[in-house]
């Protein structure tokens, strides 16, 4: 099964990531925003960051948990190689997800070949149909 | 749905369902076809249910589909009954084009181009992500998120005049610094003075074509041939940061259910979270307005380095195409204080209109369309009719009609540059792909678009300009 594949959108940059568990399809689809910036199978896993978001819903969590990715990339020059250890608790009335981002720092040898400015709601979906696809528009 | 032409280059969607007012469309035949492919048409009629909405949910020539609200949208809203939504401004909040004349035939600048390009391309970061820009302190970036511009003329970058032809002379009043989180402040910090990527772009431009003399000559256009200056960009990730923030925290206080989209999430203006929206919202016009401030500044000092003065290199205008103003409009007949929401449209008030720089008020506020990479793009006046059709607004630039995934299918960026080069356009840029996913043909016909805008009455023709040099980050 493809971790994720690029759908035709007008203005931006619109995909399906998937996953056995709805862990596996979060955790693909960072490495789909990670990968219209930087060819993240390339990336060797020296730094971590772990990150923890909450949120009213899971489609609230996915957004913030893929704008973590950009906003590293953008603050600390980090590149996402590889998402370890993703789990989603969904208590009372909120859903948290916390996971370990595992990559490097921007240096000379890594290339850069197009950026994402925010991810979007728009069209964002979470389907469950004998495994999790999540579909995600971010805009470029 | 139910589309019907009203006049030439006009349609309506008649009220129905839940849509407090009718929706209407400006576009030709041609541009219309566009429109039907995409949510464009959806779009502007879920905008047209929004709570508070005055006259008409409207769509520019240019519009494409947009997340909750379309691009090219314009929406007003009564300020006590309705609404302000991140969504009606988009991500790049105080996206915007600023344009410089000079006093430089083209005659003396294509000999130096590449050493003027390789200048700007060195002082003025653009690509990915790029931090790299002038080093400030969070002091001075929430100055600049109050004061906008105005912080950047007090700190040696260009003058008072520039000021004076910008959009709210560089500075929302309603500005507050207090609720940009860390992270917007995080992302600014390294991001100004910085161009940015997409379909961000600095050109080297001529004058092509004039159309109005009159206004030419009032805008500074003294004929074919002379050179100016493009600046497109944004408000980088500051902006970016706020959308999104305030797109949370919307959907956190007022849920998210019967919205047809999340990014139509939206807050009455009245509340709380709709001033701190708003007051943010302006700060991070006001970093945009800084940002392309000190662009220009550092253009200027690339001119004077390479051909020896940068005299006349003064500004014609800077306007934003995403954003949300508290604007007096006539609303059946009289003055009425209404928050115009403007998504990849221009602002494009005509003669007389008050907050307009005297050396306009005669012929309109300038209207500055960029084309897409490598095509012509225009200068338009405003009108006085625009203030019926439009609440003073016109199109923001060409709208794509193409996705980047297509582009990169169908372009090869080494290829677009050799093809621009022999049509005598230099090209520099940090990434071939961006090149290809920016090419001239997936975007519409700008031509198109500034002709319907004319015809209408939202934005009268006023000049071509055509790029010699270009920069695409």
């Amino acid at each position: 099964m493809d971790k994720y594949r690029f759908l035709p959108h007008t203005a931006d940059g619109k995909f399906q990531a998937f996953g056995k568990t709805l862990e596996e399809a979060f955790g693909n689809a960072a490495l789909a925003v990670a990968s219209l910036v930087w060819d993240w199978e390339k990336i060797e896993p020296k730094v971590r960051h772990f990150v923890h978001v909450r949120g009213i819903d899971r489609e609230q969590v996915l957004v913030k948990f893929l704008g973590e990715i950009v906003y590293l990339f953008e603050t600390k020059r980090f590149l996402l190689g590889r998402v370890d250890g993703l789990r989603i608790r969904t208590e009372f009335a909120s859903v948290s997800l916390e996971a370990l981002l595992l990559g490097d720092v921007l240096a000379e040898n890594h290339e850069l070949h197009g950026d994402v400015k925010a991810v979007t709601y728009h069209d964002l979906k979470i389907e469950e149909c004998g495994g999790f696809t999540v579909q995600v528009v971010v805009d470029l | 749905m139910d589309i019907e032409k009203i006049g030439e280059n006009v349609w309506r969607i008649p009220r129905e369902g839940d849509m407090r007012v009718p929706a209407v469309v400006y576009a030709s035949d041609r541009l219309l076809d566009d429109l039907r492919r995409d949510q464009t048409l959806t779009q502007a009629r879920n905008v047209a249910c929004l709570p508070g909405i005055v006259r008409m949910s409207y769509v520019m020539p240019d519009g494409h589909q947009g997340y909750g609200f379309p691009i090219g949208g314009v929406a007003a809203f009564d300020p006590d009954e309705g609404i302000v939504s991140p969504g009606g401004v988009g991500y790049d909040i105080n996206c915007g084009v600023r344009l410089l004349k000079t006093d430089f035939t083209e005659a003396e600048v294509t000999g130096r181009r590449k050493e003027l390009l390789s200048g700007i391309f060195g002082a003025v970061p653009a690509g990915a992500g790029q931090g790299g820009g002038i080093k400030l302190d969070r002091t001075a970036l929430r100055e600049i998120l109050v004061k906008g511009a105005e912080w950047a003329v007090a700190n040696g970058y260009g003058s008072g005049e520039d000021l004076e032809r910008t959009e709210e002379s560089g500075r929302m009043k309603d500005a507050g610094a207090d609720d940009i989180s860390d992270r917007a402040m995080e992302r600014g910090l390294p991001q100004i003075g910085t161009l940015g990527s997409g379909n961000h772009f600095l050109e080297i431009q001529k004058v092509d074509e004039i159309f109005d003399e009159e206004a030419a000559r009032a805008f500074g256009l003294t004929g074919r041939g002379q050179v100016l200056v493009m600046i497109h960009c944004g408000s980088r990730g500051l902006g970016h940061q706020v959308a999104s923030d305030f797109i949370e925290a919307m959907e956190n206080a007022f849920g998210v259910a019967g919205l047809p989209d999340r990014e139509l999430v939206h807050a009455p203006f009245k509340s709380a979270e709709g001033q701190r929206y708003y007051r943010s919202m302006c700060a991070a016009v006001n970093y945009a307005f800084a940002n392309r401030q000190m662009i220009a500044h550092g253009v200027r000092e690339v001119f004077a380095r390479v051909l020896g003065t940068s005299r006349g290199m003064g500004q014609v205008y800077d306007v934003c195409h995403n954003v949300a103003k508290v604007d007096e409009h006539d609303v059946g007949g009289r003055s009425t204080r209404l928050v115009v929401h403007r998504k990849g449209a221009t602002r494009s008030f005509g003669p007389g209109r008050p907050g307009l720089p005297a050396a306009y008020r005669a012929v309109g506020q300038p209207v500055i369309i960029p084309g897409s990479m490598g095509t012509a793009s225009y200068l338009l006046a405003g009108t006085a009719a625009a203030e019926a059709l439009s609440f003073g607004s016109t199109a923001h630039g060409a709208g794509r009609v193409m996705s980047r995934h297509e582009a990169l299918r169908r372009f090869r960026g080494e290829k677009i540059r050799d093809d621009l080069a022999r049509r005598g356009i230099e090209l520099m840029s940090t990434s071939w792909k961006g090149v290809a996913e920016e090419a001239s043909e997936a975007y519409k016909d700008v031509d198109e678009v500034v002709r319907v805008s004319h015809e209408v009455g939202l934005g009268r023709l006023v000049a071509r300009v055509v790029p010699i040099g270009v920069i695409k980050g």
